[in-house]
């Protein structure tokens, strides 16, 4: 079991409280925990990742397990620590501070 | 008995305003997609509960919302808005070619005869087009061949902002784009032309009279004359009797014919309302006094409409979709404010009241004449 926690407004398009928890198929890797949140929630589409190329949006963030995963390949695989449930994987809107 | 349904788009969330066909007690609803930019809400004409939302965000990207009660209750739909084929290139800032990239939609505008058919206008430059509810959307890439590889974006992004469908023959449709011009298609978005002949730039374009470069603001047309649209340039009022082919200039005695929204009474067609502003550099209307001003003759001559409009220390600006009309007798005209004021007049424009006063900035005002 793999957890997600989404940023508000991403919950709220979701129409979920708290964590997302997915159940991945395989080594769960960026993009397939991605590839398993967009077909639980199919409004996500677009709003993390390109619906084209599937690059992440420039202003999205990827954390996990205080490390930032944003830069890494799509087909890294995720943190132990979030393999096992113990840690969350983070998405989060960008700063853009003012 | 009559009422009417003004719908908001602002810079965090939209708003739905109700009131009965005195238009003086209102009920607000909202905001609804808090903390999202909403572009623009706009009823089907066929069926007014039917609304669509264009839902954006710099972080998260594009949302299509769809309601199927007047704005009660909203369920996302489609929003993959993909190029068709391989788009290529247009203008860039400093003049070298740069990719078409999607980034908002401006505008909706729903068919005037099925609910499921609705055009979206979008930034870069492209009209889509849905025929199942906004479930799917399909670029018609015909515009792109009308020069655009020299379209350019302005400041504000090339995005095309106003969709106008002739109200008897839907294969007829104009189209605006900023810092590009009006187009028009007659065979259902397959072939397009730009429709500029009479525009005149000569401070934003080397050559003043070019087919396409020129920022068009807004154009409006009364059903009844299909062939007679107004257009809000950048600078100028202009006019046109023949669908586009040509255009004058009707700024007349305006203090100012820069601006943004332009709109035509319900019942009059010839009368023509705008928003002047000062200036492109100072967006924000002459001397502190926020007026409409109004024009009974199509053109030209025009009086200055202030009652219950602040006269002094106002610098807010009205942007080009926050202009609305409503069908009731007497005419109703609405506009929002980037200070967040949306005012109504019931009158035709003599007597203005604000609805709200604090609301996020307005990007856009709709307006639905309800029985």
């Amino acid at each position: 079991m793999i957890r997600v926690v989404l940023p508000y407004h991403l919950r709220t398009l979701a129409r979920v409280e708290g964590e997302v928890q997915l159940e991945v198929e395989g080594s769960a890797t960026l993009r397939s925990v991605l590839d398993t949140l967009e077909a639980q929630y199919p409004v996500l589409r677009g709003t993390i990742r390109d619906h084209v190329t599937l690059r992440r949006r420039a202003f999205v963030r990827l954390y996990a397990c205080k490390e930032d995963l944003s830069h890494e390949p799509p087909e890294t695989k995720l943190p132990e620590q979030v393999l096992c449930g113990a840690e969350p994987l983070f998405i989060v809107g960008a700063m853009a501070g003012g | 008995m009559n009422g009417v349904r003004v719908s908001i788009g602002t810079k965090k969330g939209a708003f739905i305003l109700t009131a009965d066909g005195k238009r003086e007690r209102w009920e607000i609803s909202g905001p609804h997609f808090a903390g999202w930019e909403i572009y623009h809400v706009k009823g089907s004409p066929t069926h007014p509960d039917r609304l669509y939302a264009s839902q954006t965000s710099g972080w998260f990207g594009q949302v299509i919302q769809r309601s199927e009660d007047g704005g009660k209750t909203w369920g996302a739909v489609g929003n993959e808005f993909k190029y068709d084929g391989v788009p290529g290139t247009h203008k860039w800032y400093d003049g070298t070619q740069h990719p078409w990239e999607f980034k908002r939609v401006w505008h909706l505008e729903p068919s005037l005869a099925d609910p499921d058919t609705v055009y979206a206008g979008a930034e870069d430059a492209a009209l889509f087009k849905t025929v199942d509810g906004g479930l799917t959307w399909e670029e018609l890439p015909g515009l792109r061949t009308a020069k655009g590889p020299l379209w350019q974006p302005g400041a504000g992004g090339m995005c095309l902002h106003t969709i106008i469908i002739h109200p008897q023959r839907p294969e007829r449709i104009f189209v605006a784009i900023s810092a590009a011009g009006a187009f028009r298609t007659d065979d259902g978005a397959q072939t397009w032309k730009p429709v500029n002949r009479g525009l005149k730039s000569p401070f934003e374009l080397p050559d003043p009279d070019a087919e396409v470069g020129h920022c068009v603001h807004r154009i409006a047309m009364h059903p009844s004359r299909p062939d007679v649209l107004f257009m809000q340039k950048h600078w100028d009022v202009l006019r046109t009797d023949n669908a586009g082919e040509s255009w004058h200039e009707v700024s007349g005695d305006l203090p100012s014919d820069f601006g943004f929204p332009i709109d035509v009474h319900a019942h009059e067609p010839e009368t023509i309302f705008v928003v002047p502003i000062k200036s492109d550099s100072e967006h924000f209307p002459p001397d502190g006094k926020l007026r409409v001003y109004r024009s009974r003759t199509g053109g030209n001559e025009w009086e200055a409409l202030t009652k219950g409009l602040p006269q002094r220390d106002c610098y807010v600006n009205v942007l080009r979709d926050a202009m609305a009309v409503d069908s009731l007798d007497p005419c109703g005209v609405y506009f929002g404010t980037t200070g967040g004021q949306v005012y109504v007049s019931a009158d035709s424009g003599d007597t203005w009241n604000p609805i709200v006063r604090d609301l996020p900035a307005v990007l856009s005002v709709e307006v639905q004449t309800l029985s």
